[in-house]
């Protein structure tokens, strides 16, 4: 039975979003017995209302409140408005994740030391390392299920799969496998295994998929200790004369303001609206925004190095079918700098059906060099690049006080500049996936240019020292003791690995580490 | 309809030849346009049919497939056939047939060649007007679920249980 809490009960912690961090944060202290109210700006929406229709699924799910773009990045070109492909509901964007569940390399967590100096680049070393999350990434991957690990098996390989493994062997790629996914290889934690149905991105209808919306979020209700409030909009985080959070100012689903109460507010809203959330409640005492006395609130926004290589073939490959992100090469997110770029990279198979390939391909393009790709769309079969890219300080989100959302705020600038690793870690990948299908007799091959943004992080980093970040090792944010951030924005660097695994693992330990410290009376 | 046929001095007759002669894409009548076998008609309230028959044609030139039929094309921009949007329409294929005219044709339909059309847009394409068609074909045309099977495309596939036993790894050539 889902609790239900009083605006004036201070006793409360207040989370902001249901994703991988918030949703998973909400139920872990819920478990523990911490009273939780956790505000969500969109609604609910579970595998019975998912829909297997691209740009259907799209209205339902996306987070389409207006943004603004800026900087060198293709995305502001061709996306001006939707720097991101991130979802609004109840569960966050653990509806529309693909599944990969990567546990980070040693040393990228201590990217500074390893790396060393890069020109443009804000890098730091985090202040955990893998030794200290692995405990945490056993836990995370017990709760999602994820295959290959735990001694749960593979999933079984697609067409998709079929053609990027047997290009991968020809060119003498080692670590190919179906991934490791929290996609329920065969029935687990009361979800049945997957029937290769697709449309892994609309939301999984039969919740073989893990996602926040339908484990943690009903989960966490059943204890009595969560109440989720569900089309509610944080518009502001309130704090009292001694600098600590009291409370936050939100829009309920009715579009009334109203105001909770809080002993500790976590903000877990992405990348872009948690640091959004944070400039947007400066006061006459934090009046660059709430813990940003380092001045790195916003900065620091990562994206991960992305891009596609789709390939037409001369027989059918019917890439649609089946799971989303049916298979993985790892060979390149070694650290190996011999190749040009610091960091590495992560090629997945990614299938898009026919409109989004159309929309994605080649955004912007027409006449027949586009349509006669589109016209072998059934032969064609294809992969994402997802790795390391740099942090720089000038990528970032500010508010921008020319556009205003429907509660009056100003809406979030997304400024992205690609740093020259970056992009010399694209071309390297664009080559070497090409190479892939060339190799199993593509006739011909797409290096396509990146979507908007599933992978938002590092705009509220952690850092050992208050100087170089907004929250510490445990996501408490260095200014004020009750308040936390929760979601990939504290991510230091972005690793090579797709972010979600990282993301629950941190929110599970940072969830043990509050209720800790509230039962001991320190928080 | 009428203005139009005495501007050029063509008849309904002429008309009909001057589609055969591009490839039979269009007959063009009072109101409508529709396809050479009445396959399919579409009805055109604010715009002008000529017009509408037009910007047919440039949909397909900027999203050619051969395989794929008029009547889709045709309901990819039908929807610009209102109060709002006429004006702006008439003005961009008005623009598309003065560019036909510098190179000699009697209008942008009457521009024989796919690759002289395909100049005439690629000299435009920056235009407001050029990027709403080609920014409204992408889901206007793409995301018709008629049109998906023409590519291979299966669309929806949890009602039938996905591919678990419907072919997510059936290929043998690799």
């Amino acid at each position: 039975m889902a609790a239900s809490f009083d605006l004036n009960d201070d006793s409360v912690v207040v989370v902001i979003g249901t994703g991988a961090g918030g949703g998973v944060l909400s139920n872990e202290l819920a478990q523990k017995g911490v009273k939780v109210v956790a505000l969500e700006a969109g609604g609910r929406y579970l595998p019975d209302d998912y829909i297997n229709d691209e740009w259907d699924s799209f209205g339902q799910l996306a987070w389409t409140d207006p943004r603004t773009t800026s900087g060198d990045w293709r995305v502001a070109k061709d996306f001006s408005g939707l720097p991101a492909w991130i979802v609004k509901a109840v569960g966050g964007t653990t509806i529309h994740w693909a599944g990969a569940s990567l546990r980070f390399q040693p040393h990228e967590f201590k990217t500074k030391t390893t790396y060393g100096d890069v020109q443009g680049a804000n890098l730091l070393d985090w202040p955990i390392d893998l030794a200290e999350m692995e405990p945490w990434y056993e836990k995370a991957e017990t709760k999602l299920g994820v295959t290959r690990t735990g001694g749960r098996p593979g999933l079984p390989g697609s067409n998709n799969f079929k053609v990027f493994e047997a290009g991968a062997k020809a060119l003498g790629y080692k670590e190919v496998h179906t991934g490791r996914m929290a996609i329920n290889s065969e029935d687990y934690d009361d979800r049945i295994s997957c029937q290769q149905t697709g449309f892994c991105f609309q939301g999984c209808k039969w919740g073989a998929k893990w996602s926040a919306a339908y484990t943690d979020v009903p989960r966490g209700e059943a204890t009595g200790n969560l109440e989720v409030r569900d089309r509610c909009h944080v518009l502001k985080i309130e704090h009292d004369a001694s600098g600590k959070v009291t409370g936050v100012v939100y829009a309920d689903k009715d579009g009334n303001q109203q105001m909770q109460k809080a002993r500790l507010v976590c903000v877990a809203g992405n990348s872009i609206e948690s640091p959004r959330l944070l400039l947007n409640s400066a006061s006459n005492m934090f009046p660059d925004g709430l813990a940003n006395s380092s001045g790195q609130v916003g900065r620091n926004y990562m994206r991960h190095t992305t891009g596609s290589v789709y390939a037409v073939f001369d027989k059918p490959v019917r890439m649609w079918r089946g799971t989303t992100m049916a298979g993985i090469i790892q060979d390149e997110a070694r650290f190996d700098p011999s190749r040009g770029f610091v960091g590495g990279y992560e090629f997945e198979t990614l299938s898009l059906g026919l409109p989004f390939m159309a929309a994605f391909l080649d955004p912007g393009a027409w006449g027949r060099e586009f349509t006669t790709a589109l016209d072998s769309y059934e032969n064609m079969a294809g992969m994402w690049i997802v790795g390391e890219d740099m942090p720089q300080e000038t990528n970032r989100i500010t508010l921008n006080h020319d556009v205003k959302d429907s509660h009056g705020l100003p809406v979030p600038d997304v400024h992205f500049d690609d740093h020259p690793n970056d992009i010399a870690m694209r071309n390297h990948a664009y080559s070497q996936g090409q190479a892939i299908y060339d190799a199993v007799g593509a006739t011909r091959t797409f290096p396509t240019p990146p979507y908007p943004s599933t992978h938002n992080l590092g705009t509220n980093r952690m850092s050992a020292n208050a100087r170089d970040g907004v929250v510490n090792k445990w996501g408490q944010t260095h200014d004020i003791p009750n308040l936390f951030v929760s979601d990939g924005s504290q991510f230091t660097t972005g690793a090579a690995e797709n972010p979600t695994l990282t993301i629950v693992a941190l929110a599970i330990r940072q969830a043990d580490h509050i209720a800790g410290e509230m039962s001991k009376g320190n928080l | 309809m009428k203005a139009t046929l005495d501007r050029h001095k063509m008849t309904r007759r002429d008309l009909l030849a001057r589609s055969a002669a591009i490839g039979g894409a269009f007959v063009i009548g009072a109101g409508f346009v529709a396809g050479p076998t009445a396959a399919w008609a579409l009805e055109v309230e604010y715009i002008k049919p000529d017009t509408m028959a037009a910007l047919i044609q440039m949909a397909r030139d900027i999203y050619p497939h051969d395989h794929v039929a008029d009547q889709f094309y045709a309901a990819a921009v039908k929807g610009y056939d209102n109060a709002d949007q006429a004006q702006m329409i008439e003005a961009g294929i008005a623009a598309l047939n003065a560019a036909a005219a510098g190179k000699g044709y009697a209008g942008y339909l009457a521009t024989g060649w796919e690759r002289d059309r395909v100049d005439i847009l690629r000299a435009q394409e920056d235009s407001p007007f050029f990027q709403t068609i080609r920014g409204g074909l992408v889901t206007g045309l793409y995301n018709q679920k008629a049109v998906w099977p023409l590519f291979g495309y299966e669309g929806e596939s949890y009602s039938k249980g996905g591919y678990i036993d419907r072919g997510f790894n059936d290929i043998d050539w690799i």
